[in-house]
């Protein structure tokens, strides 16, 4: 099957849906790579290279679309301008469309190409499952976002990120407050750390406390319980009482900090407002916002999608779309998410696709398939189910049976009772050998249990040589009067002698090994 | 020439060298020396014993053999020592028990020959009880050995057998070996009761071959140092049926020392020794949860990057890299990385390899430091800085369904929880199990990469990229 790239044509978008790379990889599945003339230049990808990884060029969008059975975008079908016409107006009966798509919010194009009678799967609806990490295209863009958010923040900050003492004085680190520590929340907080800043980061979830503090960031603590995790770990509405606390704690926070980045998103909602005016005019001038969530209405108040603007001497950034503002790192990562996407399609490795909708991560990335929309797919309980089975068989396997006291006295009274048998029958002789016995297997005991684990194999040979003692009775045996029996124990001593020889021998060049 | 009380003193002082010499392996640094400690002891008491037998008449013929022994022997045992290489060390050890266990069988068939001891009753009685239980563990010793020693060198196959009905024929053979007894302790004639000590020979002989048999590869560990406390004991009892004390203390020192190594490679794999003993691994337990999932494969490259990316570095040898020879290999990489400035660190698992320490000595014997090699408990709760570990040739020692699925053969087993670290690179082969036979879903980790290949071939192909 033939796989189509066309240039992306919302205005400011850079990505491209595939590299050479990731073109070479696929072709390796069975399919032929076609890709629009100049798709890549935005993002420092020409057409040769393509062309030396074997995709053809093809110089129109327009003949792109109409020979492709798949196409694969960033962006869902838009108006192409310098075409004059909708791009769901080229896509042909029984083509297949990949690409993010935002189900969700895009209700009308959705019913538009299903009456095409195509099949569409949606990067942004990829199931959150750790089998279908490897193709969460939402989250390698997140991941993006949240670095170029703090470099954006960077940017139009007048000072230093991390504190220095300079013979010109001392210069203050920089504090930055990341709201939401999902992927892009994590990312900002990594980055924001390794350019030497204060790092504190909030989310309504608990559970994320751990990442936040792994990255050697502070987790703002809220003096209140509610659990914020709602299904396939994305954030979900809180209680009113919650938000008022939120709310006094960001309005305490944005007095002390000078960047605030904000990733604060609940799936299919607009975006939680969390900082007002009121905490805007509370901050220092100069301090600098970053809204990530400008897309969805933006978490700040303020907040003008797509502009940089400065209210009361803060500076607020509203840029929606930064992964294109990082257009070779996010083309490859989402290139590489649409190669395993197509892997998993195309398991025969044949170039032809199978939508297969029994696969409970194609089933969820289906959007339309053959004409008949699938959306939303059945709700996805994996990752609490995940959660469970990991604590259950703790709680299982901790169960013990508690020793009743009369078995802990067993061996005891056994042991008393065989010594007591011996004591009765055996005769003198024996039980000073006896004694001798139990002593020693005491010393033994206690000798063999500090020998150091590194040293069990030397133990084992240096055993095998002491157990050459057995020599001994055989030489005491030699001087018998009977010549089979001298024979006997000659073959005896040669038998114990290879063991004493070899045993020590080969212990030592053990030894002499081990080096510091 | 030398008086009996010189003997005992001399008795005495050999056992308190072999009791240094076993407490000298506490670490490296005293360890030589306990070896000289037991050389001393052994030279000691040999020279003691012929001494005094000299003064019992030794004759022309017993000398003869005596010194031919001797010098056969401990050439044989010298070349062997030299020869042998690392990744045989199982073997030899085997072979070396079987040894024991024949020598034990011989002195306890010899000594009932030579009827010039005269005892009383209780005292007869007695004794024959020793000579006939000596030949019965040196037998078993023996005839276990051996198979030991087949497995390891793969001349028999790894696979327990499984005989129908196994703990049955067990029992019948017990049985069997008491009725002998019987037979042997109220025999009429002499030859009577040789005819009833060969039969539990042979008995003892297949009890050994039987047990053996039905234990699995992965649990060779364990088998390897049960054999360990067997020759020991066949030593103690050959020590009782001569009335002599300094092969008793000896062989309680060595069967003592075996039955804590047994024990140490239970605890490691979580099973009961007479689970390990009774044979027939994972037979037991539940349905284990399926495996799903696909694996990252990576090629040297992509090894390299990571590697050069990383900072703290784990690398987890197993049985694949002895199987490989890549220990030299492995040892150049580490050292390159040091080089670096990386911080190495290498996590041993008890069990990793087929007898207890057997990856301690292969990574000696590439000359990596000891210092930088930890044991299981020492660092599993470091893996959290760890950047990328380095599984070679392991497999069920770094399986994580053995602490989160209860269903699992090897559930409750300690395992190098090496999926908290960041990447986990994992060199295998193929996609084969372990020899537990049990999938490993630590390879379809979102953080796990499979680089597949003979391990030393594909570590000099990453030595190399490293290099340039």
């Amino acid at each position: 099957m033939k796989i189509g790239i066309p240039k992306e044509v919302r205005l400011g978008e850079k990505r491209v849906a595939t590299t050479p790379e990731a073109a070479e990889k696929i072709s390796k599945l069975g399919f032929e790579v076609l890709v629009e003339t100049g798709a890549g230049t935005a993002a420092d990808i020409s057409d040769a290279a393509y062309q030396a990884a074997g995709v053809t060029i093809v110089p129109s969008a327009t003949e792109l679309w109409a020979q492709s059975d798949i196409v694969m975008k960033v962006r869902a079908p838009e108006w192409h301008p310098a075409l004059n016409v909708n791009e769901v107006e080229l896509l042909h009966a029984g083509c297949t469309l990949i690409s993010f798509f935002w189900p969700a919010q895009n209700a009308d194009l959705m019913a538009t190409l299903a009456a095409k009678n195509i099949n569409v799967l949606a990067m942004d609806s990829v199931p959150r499952l750790s089998r279908a990490q490897k193709l969460d295209a939402l989250s390698s863009m997140a991941n993006i976002a949240g670095y170029r958010a703090v470099i954006e923040a960077a940017q139009h900050f007048g000072r230093f990120f991390t504190g220095q003492i300079t013979a010109a004085g001392k210069v203050p680190p920089a504090k930055v407050l990341v709201i939401g520590a999902g992927v892009a929340g994590l990312a900002a907080i990594g980055t924001a750390k390794s350019m030497g800043a204060i790092v504190r980061a909030f989310d309504t979830r608990p559970e994320v406390k751990e990442q936040i503090e792994s990255m050697d960031a502070e987790f703002l603590m809220l003096d209140f319980k509610e659990e914020g995790a709602g299904t396939g770990g994305y954030a979900k509405t809180m209680s009113a009482e919650f938000i008022a606390a939120e709310m006094a704690l960001f309005a305490q926070q944005a007095k002390e900090v000078d960047i605030i980045i904000t990733t604060a998103l609940i799936p299919g909602k607009p975006a939680p407002k969390l900082i007002t005016t009121d905490m805007v005019a509370s901050m220092k001038a100069g301090s600098v916002i970053v809204d990530l969530a400008a897309e969805q209405g933006g978490n700040c108040a303020l907040t003008e999608k797509d502009e940089v603007v400065v209210r009361h001497h803060v500076t607020i950034i509203g840029y929606s779309n930064l992964p294109s503002r990082l257009a070779n790192q996010s083309s490859q990562l989402y290139a590489t998410n649409l190669r395993h996407l197509l892997t998993e399609l195309c398991p025969e490795k044949n170039g032809i696709i199978n939508i297969n909708m029994e696969d409970e991560v194609l089933r969820g990335a289906t959007v339309i398939k053959e004409g008949k929309i699938t959306w939303p797919p059945p709700p996805p309980t994996l990752s609490l189910n995940a959660k469970t089975a990991t604590t259950t068989p703790e709680v299982v396997v901790k169960e013990q049976k508690k020793a009743s006291p009369l078995a802990a006295l067993m061996p005891f009274l056994l042991g008393g009772l065989a010594l007591l048998g011996i004591g009765l029958t055996a005769p003198i002789a024996f039980m000073s050998h006896f004694i001798i016995f139990i002593l020693a297997c005491f010393v033994g005991y206690q000798v063999i249990w500090n020998v150091s684990p590194s040293l069990h194999t030397p133990l084992m040979s240096v055993t095998n040589a002491i157990s050459g003692i057995i020599v001994v009775g055989a030489l005491v045996e030699l001087s018998a009067t009977d010549e089979t029996v001298i024979k006997i124990a000659g073959l005896a001593i040669l038998i114990a002698s290879i063991n004493i020889a070899g045993g020590f021998l080969v212990t030592r060049r053990m030894l002499e090994m081990f080096r510091k | 020439m030398m008086s009996q009380g010189l003997v005992t003193m001399s008795y005495i002082g050999a056992s308190i060298l072999f009791i240094l010499s076993l407490s000298g392996l506490s670490n490296q640094e005293t360890a030589r020396r306990g070896n000289y400690y037991g050389m001393a002891g052994m030279a000691i008491a040999i020279f003691a014993t012929i001494f005094s037998s000299i003064m019992n008449d030794y004759s022309t013929l017993s000398y003869e053999f005596l010194i031919g022994a001797l010098v056969i022997g401990g050439f044989i045992g010298t070349r062997a020592a030299l020869k042998v290489e690392m990744t045989q060390m199982p073997e030899l050890v085997a072979a070396m028990h079987s040894l024991v266990g024949l020598a034990a069988m011989l002195v306890g068939y010899i000594s009932f020959m030579d009827e010039s001891a005269s005892f009383t009753d209780a005292e007869k009685t007695i004794h024959e009880v020793e000579i006939y239980l000596g030949i019965l563990i040196g037998a078993v010793t023996f005839s276990g050995s051996l198979i030991a020693f087949g497995k390891l060198c793969e001349k028999i196959s790894g696979k327990p057998l499984l005989l129908p009905a196994r703990h049955y024929l067990n029992l019948i053979l017990l049985i069997a070996a008491f009725y002998l007894g019987y037979l042997f302790l109220n025999g009429e004639t002499a030859d009577e009761r040789l005819l009833a000590l060969g039969l539990m020979t042979v008995v003892a002989l297949l009890f050994g071959i039987h047990m053996v048999m039905a234990i699995g590869g992965a649990d060779m560990p364990v088998v390897v140092s049960m054999l360990n406390s067997y020759s020991g004991w066949a030593a103690a009892a050959t020590g009782f049926m001569l009335s002599n004390d300094l092969l008793i203390i000896t062989g309680a020192l060595v069967g003592s020392s075996g039955a804590i190594l047994s024990y140490i490679m239970c605890r490691a794999m979580n099973r009961h020794f007479l689970s390990v003993i009774a044979g027939g691994f994972g037979s037991a337990g539940g349905e284990a949860a399926a495996i799903e999932g696909d694996v990252q494969p990576i090629d040297v490259i992509e090894t390299v990057q990571l590697l050069r990316e990383a900072k703290n570095i784990m690398i987890i040898p197993g049985y694949g890299m002895a199987v490989a020879q890549a220990q030299h290999t492995v040892n150049e990489m580490t050292r390159f990385l040091i080089s670096k400035g990386k911080k190495v660190r290498f996590g041993i698992h008890p069990v990793a390899g087929r007898m207890p320490g057997h990856m301690n000595v292969l990574l000696a014997e590439a000359k990596v430091p000891y210092d930088i090699v930890f044991e299981m408990d020492e660092i599993n709760d470091d893996f959290e800085n760890v950047d990328v570990s380095i599984v070679i040739g392991a497999n069920d020692i770094v399986n994580p369904s053995a602490l989160d699925d209860p269903n699992s053969p090897i559930a409750g087993m300690p395992v190098l929880e090496c999926w908290k670290g960041q990447t986990t690179i994992v060199m295998k082969r193929s996609m084969a199990s372990g020899y537990a036979g049990v999938g490993n879903p630590l390879f379809v980790l979102e953080n796990t990469r499979m680089l597949f290949g003979d391990a030393n071939v594909t570590l000099q192909a990453v030595l190399k990229e490293l290099q340039n």
